[in-house]
Parts: structure tokens; C-alpha cells; sequence
């Protein structure tokens, strides 16, 4: 990892100088090894505390949406599955893909401070990924624990290693230790019966806190201004009032981005609270999946999602009601 | 000094709550937060609480007033305050510290009653640290982890919990549980606490100096050219100032029921857009502006209002939950100039 480091420094240190781009969207090295942070670095700034490593999971590309309005040419470092963000917010318009750099990078899974902490590792004083282990020092003693059980939720279930868009690749890219196939978790929720559909939901959506992470995290979510920060709609995102409003905030927010949605996994990784909202998006994805055939929101940049799309072979509304069993 | 076996702590809980609600660090599927305490809760003291202990007291949401209709009256029923007792268990010495800062808030100058009725009635039952995570610093901030003070100091120490009456109201409560009890002396927790110090002496945040911050330095940190940097990490979310213990803004809202208008407050976060929003409409209309806003309060503002009392307690929260890692520490040291 260190390696790759070296090289996307190098390279964006290049393209800085040779006036190809004017900033770089990527990370800052943190206290910690786990806690990089989303930076914008400039000619004049440097690079200095440019970091990349194995706690990079953050995607990106929403970063890009608040300098649309910038005449600055801007490089972003974009994992495989981040490119599907950027595909997504160039098809919306969201972003100015003229004045984007895009470098693809080469991805083998991030890994999780929580589920590092889960296993009763704390005191984290360094962490090493090597091939499928991770070689933790801490405060408390040392720990060598398998890759796979500490990945991002997202990396477990990756869509693959292959770049969707990308000015230069740096990086090769390698399959991640151990995949779970991303509709178990919706298959199993399916298999539920409504009411006990309705409890689990209703225990993990009262443990939300309305501090709008997944929200503002979200690469579909670039409304100029939420309704729910509306203070005129009497719907706004304060209270956690009652159990209703934040089942009705987060089912909003699924249905807003059903068939934009790419699956980034961004809005169950940053949940204080660990929500697997994920899920809900997962569940319109298959649903369009089966209703519409296989669709996959940021695939290619400019294709229109099933959902905006009417064609006169279209599904029928009975169709689904049936197939619900209503 | 009081001791207890740890595997009969469970007892302790069953007779606490035969006599009063009692909250404790409970958790569900591994995500540990305060909450009240049942028979079936699985009560973890060994990991941090997503969300702090200031729920005790300042809940995130309450009802203030209820407006009802009568003919050509308006009747103004005014909220319930607390009237019983309550436990608060295994809070930490940061959280504790909190309490106070929420009280020089709350309670000197305006009398906030719904906050002070909680305060009169918690009896607050501390947890010494042994094992602090990397991300605290709660030294920094003079706390002392090892003695989290509040009304009863509890310590865990291998497989037994000892507990030390330190109020008035500490000693009415042990008094009630008494039977429940062996005395001891305090050897085994002066080691205990010996040891909490010196892993607290080799954490990494341990040197953090907030030497360049307080009540006089607005003119020098205000328009610092860092903080437009530094707030285009931040996403704008309120994860930080809704998992912090000190964070005390809200906002009273009126919600129209069917039976008539309730006024109720919540947490509120300076990251919000419309936070103290006003007529004319320019609150803080920039991103950097609302960022900004959090970090001067914590570090200036608060001090400059209050005998020089940072309202940051380094419990670390910020930095274990902030979505992108951008948080105090971050801040302190960007602006302090302290690596």
C-alpha cells in the first residue's frame, strides 16, 4: 500500500505542476493510521500529509458536487466502486466532468477501525495490511486477525475490481479475500413475514440519532436544499420525535434514490449508530433488477435508470402487486 | 469503600430498579448506548457509548408545553418535569465532567427547570477507566480518569467492582443498597488508578496542548486562514455535535397535533443551515462560517464565558464517529500549531 502511496503522490504532483489539474480531492493522514480525511490539496498548498492507505474507504465524488460551480480543474482519486458515484453525478449533472481528473486506483478492499475494535482490539497504535492478515499494534498488545473479517461492509459484498471511468489508472486492482453475495441480506429480509419485517426495521431505524451522516455522505443526495431541512415543511430533520418520523426520513431518502442509487455502501459505513440502511437501497435495486432486467445505476455515465424510463415493455403495476402477493 | 463481585452486579441492577429507573450502557448488537435498564439488557461497561451520557439530563428530544383550544381560551399546559429518582451507571470521568459544563449553562445565570429537576433527581454513579481507547485526551482538559467523581466512583478491578460514596446524596444511595455490599479497604483501587495514569501518560493524544486557544484569543483564531481547509473535509452532518457530551444548543419548535400545538425542544447542531436562523436571514450562510462556529464556541467562546472552561472533555467521540475523521483534535492541533 505504502508503494501506491508513493506512486499517486508522484503522479499527482506531476499534474499539478504541469498545470494539468489546479487540486486534488484525496486524503490527509490523520493521528491515527485508520483516521485519513477527504482533502483538497493545490499547487500551493503541497502535498504534504498526503496519505493513502488501507482506510481509505471514503468515496469521493461527492466532493466534487460543491465545486461545480469552481472554473478549477480538479484531480479525484476513485476506487472501482467510487467510479459508479462519478458515472451517476455526470449522468445528473452534477458534477463538470471537463473539469475533472479522474485517477482510477487500484483496489483490494479497506478495512474497518469498528470492526478492528469489535474484536476486542482497542488502543490502536498502527495497523499493517498484509495480504489476506492484518498485523494490529496497540497499546494493550499486538493482534494478527484475517482481512476478510475486518473489511468495510461494502468491500464484502464489492461489485468488482474493474474502473467504470478513469483519465489513468494507478494501481492493480485484486479480487477482495472473500465476497458475500450482496442480495443475501434482502433475501433475508424477504423471507420475513411483514410483521416481522416491520419489527426489525422498526428496532433498527428507533436507534437513529437524525444527525444526517448517510445523508450528507450519499452521492445521490445532492439536493441544493433537503426537504428536510426545510424549516417550513414540517418534516425537518431535528427531532427524532417519534419512531414514525424516522422511519419516514430514511424510507424518503430510499425511494429518492431508487434507480440512482450505485450501491456505494457510503451511508451503512458512516451510521454512528449501524444502521444497515444499505439494505433498503439493496432492496429497490433487486427490485428493479427483477422488474425491469439487470440494471446497475453508474455502470456508464448517461443511461437512464428504468425508473425514468418508460418503455411499452414496461412491467406491469398488477404485475408487481401480484408478484408481492397482494 | 464498598466491594461487589462483578458476576453480581446483575443483583445490584434488579435492586436499583426495584426502587428507581436506572440507566446503564446497554448494548444492542455490539452498538452500546445509555438506556434504561430491564431485565433482558445486556449491559457492556467496556465499551465507549456511541452517543453520551448528557441524554440523562438533556434529552434529545422533550416536551416543553402542550396548547389546547377551549372555546375562545387557549390553555397552556406546562410540560412534566422529572419528580423521581434515577440512576445514571458506569459513566465515565469525561462525561462526568460534562455534567458540569451543562450545568454552568443550565443552571447559573437563566434556570433551565426541566434540566434542573433531572439534575436534582440523578444520582450519577461514575466508572473509573482502565483500559482508555487511543482517541482519548481526556487529560488534556485536567480530567483525571482514574477518579471520575460524581455522586458514587466505582472501579473495576479484576473480577470484583468496587464503589466510594463521594456526595451526600452517594451516601444516601449506598445506604439504600447497603445489604448488598462488602467493606474493604482501597488498595486494590489505588493500584487500579496507578495504572489507568500511566496508559493514560503513553496515548498518543496525551501531549495535546490547547495552550493557543481561550476566552482572549478571538481576534487571533477567528479569520485564521486554516479553517477554509479544514471545513471542506467536513461533510456538514451533526454526528459530532449530537455523540459530544457537551454540546447544548437546541431548538424549540411548535408541532401542530390534532388535538392541539405542542412546543417541544431538540438538539440542535451549529451544522445545520438554519441553525439560529433569523428574520433578516444571514445566520451563517457559509459552510466554513457553521464550522467554524462549533470549534470557536468549544474552545473561545464557552472559556470566555465561563471562567475559562474549555466545553470539550476529550472523550474522543468525535473522533471514533466522525464520517470523514475531521474533528477537535484536528482543529487544536492545525490551529495550535501543535503536532
Amino acid at each position: 500500500m505504502q508503494g501506491l502511496e508513493l506512486k499517486l503522490k508522484k503522479r499527482v504532483q506531476e499534474l499539478l505542476d504541469n498545470g494539468t489539474i489546479d487540486a486534488v480531492i484525496a486524503w490527509t493522514k490523520g493521528d491515527f493510521v485508520y483516521d485519513t480525511t477527504p482533502a483538497i490539496f493545490t499547487k500551493e498548498s503541497g502535498l504534504d500529509g498526503f496519505v493513502y492507505n488501507s482506510f481509505c474507504g471514503a468515496n469521493l465524488s461527492k466532493y466534487l458536487v460543491s465545486q461545480i460551480v469552481s472554473d478549477k480543474k480538479f484531480a479525484v482519486i476513485l476506487k472501482p466502486c467510487d467510479t459508479y458515484s462519478m458515472n451517476q453525478l455526470i449522468t445528473e449533472h452534477r458534477v463538470n466532468r471537463e473539469n475533472i481528473y479522474i485517477i482510477g486506483v487500484g483496489c483490494s478492499g479497506h478495512l474497518d477501525i469498528e470492526k478492528i475494535k469489535n474484536q476486542g482490539i482497542s488502543g490502536v497504535t498502527s495497523v499493517i495490511d498484509k495480504d489476506n492478515n492484518i498485523l494490529i499494534n496497540s497499546i494493550y498488545g499486538d493482534a494478527t486477525i484475517e482481512k476478510a473479517s475486518v473489511l468495510l461492509s461494502k468491500c464484502q459484498s464489492c461489485k468488482g475490481s474493474e474502473l467504470k471511468i478513469a483519465d489513468e489508472v494507478i494501481g492493480e486492482g485484486l479480487e477482495t479475500p472473500k465476497c458475500d453475495s450482496r442480495f443475501d441480506g434482502v433475501k433475508q429480509l424477504e423471507a420475513m413475514t411483514a410483521e416481522q419485517r416491520f419489527a426489525f426495521w422498526k428496532a433498527e431505524l428507533s436507534k437513529c440519532i437524525r444527525c444526517n451522516a448517510c445523508r450528507n455522505i450519499c452521492p445521490a443526495c445532492t439536493c441544493r436544499t433537503c426537504v428536510f431541512d426545510n424549516a417550513r415543511s414540517n418534516v425537518t430533520a431535528k427531532a427524532n420525535a417519534t419512531e414514525f418520523e424516522e422511519k419516514m426520513f430514511h424510507i424518503i431518502r430510499a425511494f429518492h434514490v431508487a434507480g440512482r442509487c450505485t450501491d456505494c455502501g457510503e451511508c451503512s459505513r458512516v451510521c454512528p449508530q449501524g444502521i444497515p440502511l444499505h439494505l433498503l437501497n439493496r432492496k429497490f435495486i433487486k427490485d428493479i433488477n427483477e422488474f425491469y432486467g439487470d440494471y446497475q445505476a453508474g455502470e456508464v455515465a448517461e443511461q437512464r435508470n428504468p425508473l425514468v424510463n418508460f418503455t411499452e415493455s414496461d412491467i406491469e403495476a398488477t404485475v408487481i402487486s401480484d408478484k408481492e402477493g397482494k | 469503600m464498598k466491594k461487589l463481585a462483578l458476576s453480581d452486579l446483575n443483583s445490584l441492577y434488579s435492586a436499583i430498579n426495584e426502587k428507581m429507573k436506572l440507566y446503564a450502557p446497554i448494548d444492542i448488537n455490539g452498538v452500546v448506548n445509555y438506556g434504561e435498564w430491564d431485565k433482558d439488557a445486556v449491559v457492556n461497561l467496556n465499551k465507549m457509548t456511541v452517543k453520551s451520557a448528557k441524554d440523562a439530563f438533556f434529552p434529545q428530544c422533550e416536551d416543553l408545553s402542550n396548547f389546547k383550544k377551549d372555546g375562545k381560551h387557549i390553555i397552556v399546559e406546562q410540560g412534566e418535569l422529572v419528580k423521581e429518582d434515577f440512576v445514571i451507571f458506569g459513566v465515565r470521568a469525561c462525561d462526568v465532567r460534562a455534567f458540569h459544563i451543562l450545568d454552568t449553562v443550565f443552571l447559573e445565570g437563566f434556570l433551565d427547570t426541566f434540566y434542573e429537576a433531572r439534575r436534582k433527581h440523578g444520582i450519577v454513579i461514575s466508572l473509573s477507566c482502565t483500559k482508555p481507547e487511543e482517541s482519548c485526551f481526556c487529560t488534556t482538559f485536567g480530567i483525571d480518569p482514574a477518579e471520575p467523581k460524581g455522586d458514587v466512583e466505582s472501579y473495576i478491578r479484576g473480577d470484583e467492582i468496587y464503589f466510594n460514596a463521594v456526595t451526600e446524596k452517594g451516601n444516601a444511595f449506598m445506604a439504600q443498597f447497603d445489604s448488598l455490599f462488602k467493606n474493604c479497604d482501597d488498595k486494590a483501587v489505588e493500584a487500579s488508578k496507578k495504572k489507568t495514569r500511566e496508559v493514560m501518560s503513553k496515548l498518543p493524544l496525551s501531549g495535546l496542548s490547547t495552550e493557543a486557544f481561550g476566552g482572549d484569543k478571538l481576534d487571533e483564531l477567528f479569520n485564521r486562514p486554516e479553517w477554509q481547509a479544514l471545513s471542506e473535509s467536513c461533510l456538514g452532518c451533526g454526528t459530532c455535535t449530537y455523540v459530544c457530551p457537551t454540546c447544548q444548543c437546541y431548538d424549540v419548535r411548535d408541532y401542530k397535533t390534532n388535538s392541539g400545538i405542542k412546543r417541544f425542544r431538540c438538539w440542535d447542531s451549529c451544522m445545520r443551515k438554519d441553525f439560529t436562523m433569523m428574520a433578516h436571514g444571514t445566520n451563517r450562510p457559509s459552510h466554513m462560517q457553521r464550522f467554524r462556529q462549533r470549534f470557536m464556541h468549544k474552545l473561545v467562546y464557552h472559556p470566555a464565558n465561563h471562567n475559562g472552561e474549555f466545553s470539550c472533555v476529550g472523550c474522543g467521540r468525535c473522533v471514533a464517529k466522525c464520517p470523514v475523521s475531521m474533528n477537535i483534535v484536528k482543529v487544536i492541533k492545525t490551529l495550535g500549531g501543535n503536532k
